[in-house]
């Protein structure tokens, strides 16, 4: 069984990103870039498939422009067999993603896709879904705990107020939740073999695939700052601004 | 044109959130019909004020339904509608996504406001940015962050109409569904919340220090991911960008360092208090009414005064 993990480069999650100044984008340059926290965890979960001897191979994609190698280069440290960088302008939107993961699960066969439940600058949590609906294949979305018995994946989710278990039957889509594991570190020495494996590298505006975005960022800006609060002294002050300043509480 | 509004699947009547998707609804100025799912109390429905038509879709496997059950009933129905909007709840996040991708358009996760036939707003980069994002003029597919519209009112008459359910594919279906059920108000529309992060230091500690303090308030708990992490507390009471947004009137954050992807969930609430030995933490330039205390002493003291029999 062949599984397919996207990785999508992102902002670290402890950069404070800002605005550019005429807020048309976001100001990356000079930032730093990491794989989406999300798929770090769906990268592990089939790692250990495979270590397991459920799954044969853990293949990672990634679309956008060269630097995302890097972070396939991780990929491959943190136990990948193999890598392709789907070359693509940086503006896909969701839609785009799905049409291009759909292209190279069908092409790599792969009986699961392993994507995050959202990625951590645009917060969408759509890609996994689309691509499910695209390939016609059942979903499990934002897993929290997985096991696979022949072709029968069992999937508990997290959903509003609780969870949820499902059973489905592959081939399938999964988008990993933080807590579907704990992504192993990456280790030099597997980071320096990882440099010397070949990325293939794979033309996404020659696949016929109508890439154009559903979706346009008209513009980015930095939300109203909440006004500035006030230090209290005591629990009794506490108290009193509650009830008398603030009036939330009886 | 008309605008097709998904409820949310509620225990008993209408959920909140359904009633401010419906008033989010308003904003094409079109129609709105309000699709129901499996055993829903569909008379509650009809009374939401603005709902031209509720419909009633009744199959057993709607009760729970996974995404492709409900995305073939909602693909079914897209053909009427120029829009198709829910709160940004599991069920819809769940579904929506594969009905866009099956008409080929675009989907805006989580809108905060809604400014023109398709433009919205939405938060990016865990609530640090607010992005205009406008989408291709068609078939429009939302999910808007619910706490941001006023709630629809409850004396509308609208029409039912029953529709014809497709049957299930078969490939996927729910084995089970675990909620805490409890006696304290829903974390999402709680008017109330206190949370609790890392440095409640056990799950008996964490308990035992904010469940007096939530049981005065009439509040809803909610913690971190440090604190869930840790066993502290269940998934589901997380706050931010990966758990649940809040908007409560109040929020008390305790113990909390105020990580950027917790307050992604906490920046809509109208007042919000931390206590914190930390004078310098994040959370105590976020809050409205900040505290400098151990939580250990300042919280049992809420309480003591919070008593409804306290004597002045
Ligand atoms: C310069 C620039 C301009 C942009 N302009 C726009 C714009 O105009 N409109 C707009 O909507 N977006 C824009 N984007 C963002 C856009 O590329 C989104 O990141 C993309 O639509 C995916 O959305 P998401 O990350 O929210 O998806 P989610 O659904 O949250 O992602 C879920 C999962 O999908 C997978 N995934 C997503 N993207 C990739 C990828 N590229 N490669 C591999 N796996 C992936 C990952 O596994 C991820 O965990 C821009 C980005 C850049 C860098
Ligand atoms: C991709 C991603 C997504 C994430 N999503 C979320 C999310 O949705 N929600 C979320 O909450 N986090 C999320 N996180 C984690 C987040 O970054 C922080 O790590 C987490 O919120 C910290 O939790 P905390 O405030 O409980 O712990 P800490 O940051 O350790 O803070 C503990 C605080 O307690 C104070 N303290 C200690 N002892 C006392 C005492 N006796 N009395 C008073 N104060 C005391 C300390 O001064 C400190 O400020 C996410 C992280 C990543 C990478």
């Amino acid at each position: 069984m062949r599984i397919i993990v996207s990785i999508k480069r992102v902002v670290d999650h402890n950069v404070q990103v800002r605005p550019r100044s005429d807020g048309s984008d976001i100001d990356t340059t000079g930032v730093r870039m990491v794989i989406n926290p999300f798929d770090e965890n769906a990268l592990e979960e089939a790692v250990r498939l495979r270590e397991r001897g459920i799954a044969s191979e853990v293949v990672v994609v990634s679309f956008g422009d060269a630097t995302v190698q890097e972070s396939l280069r991780q990929a491959i440290a943190l136990g990948a067999n193999r890598a392709i960088w789907g070359q693509a302008p940086a503006a896909l939107d969701q839609l785009a993603v799905a049409k291009l993961l759909r292209h190279v699960a069908q092409r790599e066969e792969a009986s699961l896709v392993m994507l995050g439940k959202q990625a951590i600058d645009e917060d969408a949590g759509q890609t996994a879904q689309m691509l499910a609906a695209l390939l016609d294949w059942p979903q499990a979305v934002a897993v929290s705990e997985l096991a696979i018995d022949g072709d029968t994946l069992h999937a508990t989710r997290e959903v509003d107020g609780g969870s949820e278990s499902l059973e489905i039957r592959l081939p399938a889509v999964v988008s990993a939740d933080l807590r579907l594991n704990a992504p192993r570190f990456v280790k030099l020495p597997d980071l320096m073999k990882a440099k010397r494996q070949t990325i293939e590298a794979l033309d996404c505006t020659a696949l016929g695939i109508d890439l154009s975005p559903r979706l346009q960022r008209a513009r980015v800006e930095t939300p109203p700052p909440r006004p500035a609060g006030q230090r209290v002294g005591s629990v009794t002050e506490l108290i009193a601004k509650l009830r008398n300043e603030a009036q939330v509480i009886a | 044109m008309s605008v097709l509004v998904l409820a949310d699947i509620a225990a008993s009547g209408v959920a909140l959130a359904t009633r401010q998707a419906v008033s989010a609804a308003q904003h094409w100025g079109a129609p709105i019909d309000l699709l129901v799912l499996g055993s829903t109390d569909v008379a509650a429905h009809t009374q939401i004020a603005g709902v031209r038509r509720v419909l009633h879709a009744d199959a057993p496997q709607l009760a729970q339904p996974v995404a492709e059950d409900l995305a073939r009933v909602l693909n079914g129905l897209a053909d009427d509608y120029t829009v198709i909007l829910a709160a940004h709840g599991s069920l819809a996040r769940n579904a929506l996504p594969r009905v866009a991708a099956l008409r080929d358009v675009g989907m805006v996760s989580e809108a905060v406001a809604l400014l023109g036939p398709h433009s919205y707003q939405r938060p990016i980069y865990a609530g640090n940015l607010l992005a205009t994002v406008d989408n291709r003029p068609g078939l429009q597919v939302l999910t808007v962050r619910a706490s941001r519209f006023e709630a629809a009112a409850l004396n509308g008459h609208a029409d039912c109409v029953a529709i014809a359910v497709p049957a299930t594919e078969g490939r996927s279906r729910v084995t089970g569904h675990k909620t805490a059920a409890g006696e304290r108000p829903e974390l999402g529309n709680a008017r109330v919340v206190v949370s609790g992060g890392r440095s409640l230091g056990s799950a008996e500690r964490f308990h035992a220090c904010l469940a007096p303090l939530a049981d005065r308030l009439g509040a809803a708990i909610g913690a971190t991911r440090a604190a869930v992490d840790s066993g502290y507390a269940p998934n589901e009471w997380q706050v931010g960008q990966t758990g649940t947004v809040v908007a409560p009137d109040l929020y008390i954050a305790v113990g909390l360092s105020g990580a950027l992807q917790h307050t992604a969930g906490i920046k809509d609430s109208r007042v919000i208090v931390a206590i914190n030995q930390d004078p310098e933490a994040p959370i105590m330039q976020l809050a409205d009414y900040s505290l400098v205390a151990d939580l250990f002493d300042a919280v049992p003291e809420l309480v003591r005064h919070l008593q409804p029999e306290a004597t002045a």
